[in-house]
């Protein structure tokens, strides 16, 4: 038998959902035995059948990735409750099992899946995505990448016309219809405190319950997902300050940003500088912005005349 | 011989599995410790706290990096992606020399994140040794591959898992990271005595040596990484520092983590048979 092929029939019966007392399930995949489908390709022992051997990896391919997805997702978790939740990370790991190296991108397509399935989050669909969104932001800030970063100084020196400023790639925008950034911060806190007692593993299968979910309001708000000193942050920000960062983010150049930021804002014209000179000035000390190559070119030059 | 070219002439001594709940105090207390062990996909990311603490961690102590997801064994080609990602912590932590595990864990791009045994067979070994030599040619640098613990063999199989193990590095012409802990583990699960195992690898391809602890159920053992190294783990891994000198060993706990004071004990335990077996050969 070939390689491809033994490993085609090994993995298609390890990635199979267990049964619900989490258990190997009876049928094989695409039909027959399972019994008979392990014997075909696996030696039973003295202590072990062919069955019980092949479920001992079915078992930890579920324990791993449902492990791998609460760690990941909390949040959706508190929302859905644990059983909901369970069920509906089998269904999308079935649908989209990983096709990454690393764990860490096991919910990149999650998002989207829910939309395409949206009977798992029924009754709480708008919440439990921007959960989702807030969440997969949340993973993103942590570890994504970072250029040096612009510093007040450089702001004073950039023209406003035909000049574009690029956002640091770990910096993530949301527009979100529930303050879900609120529900987070409390498991978080509450999962910090919960770590005293008790093991990694033993936590995550605890069912989590979070009192406000039931009471959250809807109402929209934007933010920012980012990090200072290497922790990641919920920021706050206005409607027209999420317009300028979206419109910086897709290219546009600043004067643009700023024309499109104030499109149906109910800032009077007369505050309106101000209120973008106070913003740059606050982003560029959270150190948003990546500062920009004529700049890095310029401090460079100057570097070598100094050393010259 | 403890230096060799598969590990790059190195001889590295005892180190342990750098895990974060250490983080913290390795870095403000800075302990002696000869060198740490990182799970490389833990740093193949493109910023972020993990690389901040690894940059730390590199400016103090000499670091080894171990993969999880290379899956050597699958029949499929790495990812590019994969090995480009790895190349850049290779440039970054200038690891001597590189492992990961004899198994596969993917096909057609889905991934189990395990370790999955391999067929024993001469087309598995020679597709395997192909993968392997390809990632040290991208790479540059000398692989080392592991031994797995397993809990299930094949009908397909045509040798012994010591037998492909040597088939593989003799074909691939790279090292050996013998885990005498898995050795333990699967000879129990396989019926097979784990000394024959220890006697038949190839000891000058050895790189490096895994310790670690198990957990014992009612039919089988599991390579849990989350107990001290077990006794007949200890004997297995003085005979294979008998047959391969003193190799770089590491210990890895990854589960129920306790203080780093008293994992590093648990390492440092290997120092007595390293001294014993230095007085056996002077004698």
């Amino acid at each position: 038998m070939k390689l491809v092929a033994l490993q085609r029939a090994v993995a298609r019966a390890v990635m199979q959902p267990l049964t619900p007392s989490e258990r190997m399930r009876r049928t094989a995949p695409g039909g027959g035995r399972m019994s008979a489908y392990a014997a075909r390709y696996i030696k039973p022992n003295d202590r072990l059948t062919s069955f019980e051997r092949l479920e001992i990896y079915n078992r930890q391919y579920w324990l791993r990735v449902l492990d791998s997805m609460a760690e990941d997702f909390p949040g959706l978790r508190a929302i859905l409750g644990q059983r909901r939740f369970e069920d509906m990370c089998r269904a999308y790991l079935t649908e989209c099992p990983s096709r990454s190296f690393t764990l860490r991108n096991l919910g990149a397509r999650l998002e989207v899946w829910l939309q395409c399935n949206p009977k798992w989050i029924r009754g709480k669909q708008t919440l439990a995505l921007d959960m989702v969104r807030l969440e997969w932001a949340d993973i993103r800030a942590f570890d994504g990448g970072a250029e040096p970063a612009l510093c007040l100084e450089d702001l004073s020196g950039i023209s406003v016309s035909g000049a574009r400023l690029q956002l640091q790639p770990y910096v993530q925008l949301l527009e979100l219809h529930y303050p879900v950034d609120d529900l987070a911060i409390q498991l978080r806190e509450n999962h910090e405190r919960a770590d005293f007692a008790s093991n990694g593993l033993m936590e995550n299968r605890k069912s989590v319950r979070v009192g406000p979910v039931a009471a959250l309001e809807p109402k929209q708000i934007f933010v920012v997902v980012h990090r200072i000193d290497f922790s990641v942050y919920f920021r706050r920000i206005e409607r027209e300050e999420f317009a300028l960062l979206s419109a910086l983010r897709s290219g546009k150049t600043i004067e643009r940003a700023i024309e499109l930021a104030f499109q149906r804002s109910s800032i009077p014209e007369f505050d309106r500088g101000g209120y973008v000179q106070h913003c740059f000035q606050t982003w560029a000390t959270l150190g948003w912005f990546c500062r920009p190559e004529e700049i890095n070119a310029r401090r460079q030059s100057c570097e070598k005349r100094v050393r010259t | 011989m403890p230096e060799n070219r598969f590990n790059g002439f190195t001889n590295y001594g005892i180190g342990i599995g750098l895990r974060a709940p250490h983080y913290e105090h390795i870095l403000s207390r800075k302990p002696v410790v000869g060198w740490f062990e990182i799970i490389s996909e833990n740093f193949m990311i493109d910023g972020g706290r993990p690389l901040h603490i690894l940059d730390q961690i590199l400016d103090q102590y000499k670091v080894v990096q171990h993969g999880v997801s290379m899956y050597f064994g699958s029949a499929e080609k790495p990812g590019r992606d994969h090995l480009r990602r790895l190349k850049d912590l290779v440039k970054r932590t200038n690891t001597p020399w590189l492992s990961d595990h004899l198994c596969w864990g993917s096909v057609d791009g889905r991934y189990t994140h395990d370790l999955l045994p391999m067929p024993y067979t001469f087309e598995a070994a020679r597709l395997t040794a192909q993968k392997v030599r390809e990632v040290r040619d991208f790479l540059e640098i000398p692989i080392a591959v592991e031994n797995v613990s397993s809990y299930a063999e094949f009908h397909v199989s045509e040798m012994t898992e010591w037998e492909f193990l040597n088939e593989v590095v003799e074909l691939a012409d790279c090292g050996i990271l013998l885990d005498v802990n898995n050795i333990y583990v699967s000879s129990r699960n396989h019926n097979f005595d784990p000394f024959t195992y220890v006697n038949s690898v190839a000891a000058e391809r050895v790189a490096q040596i895994h310790i670690a602890g198990h957990s014992k159920f009612k039919k089988y053992l599991l390579d849990t990484h989350d107990h001290p190294v077990l006794d007949p783990v200890w004997k297995l891994y003085e005979r294979a520092i008998q047959r391969a000198g003193h190799t770089a060993t590491l210990l890895e706990w990854d589960d129920s983590i306790p203080s780093f004071q008293e994992v590093h004990n648990e390492a440092m335990k290997a120092n007595r048979f390293l001294v014993d077996t230095t007085l056996a050969v002077a004698v």
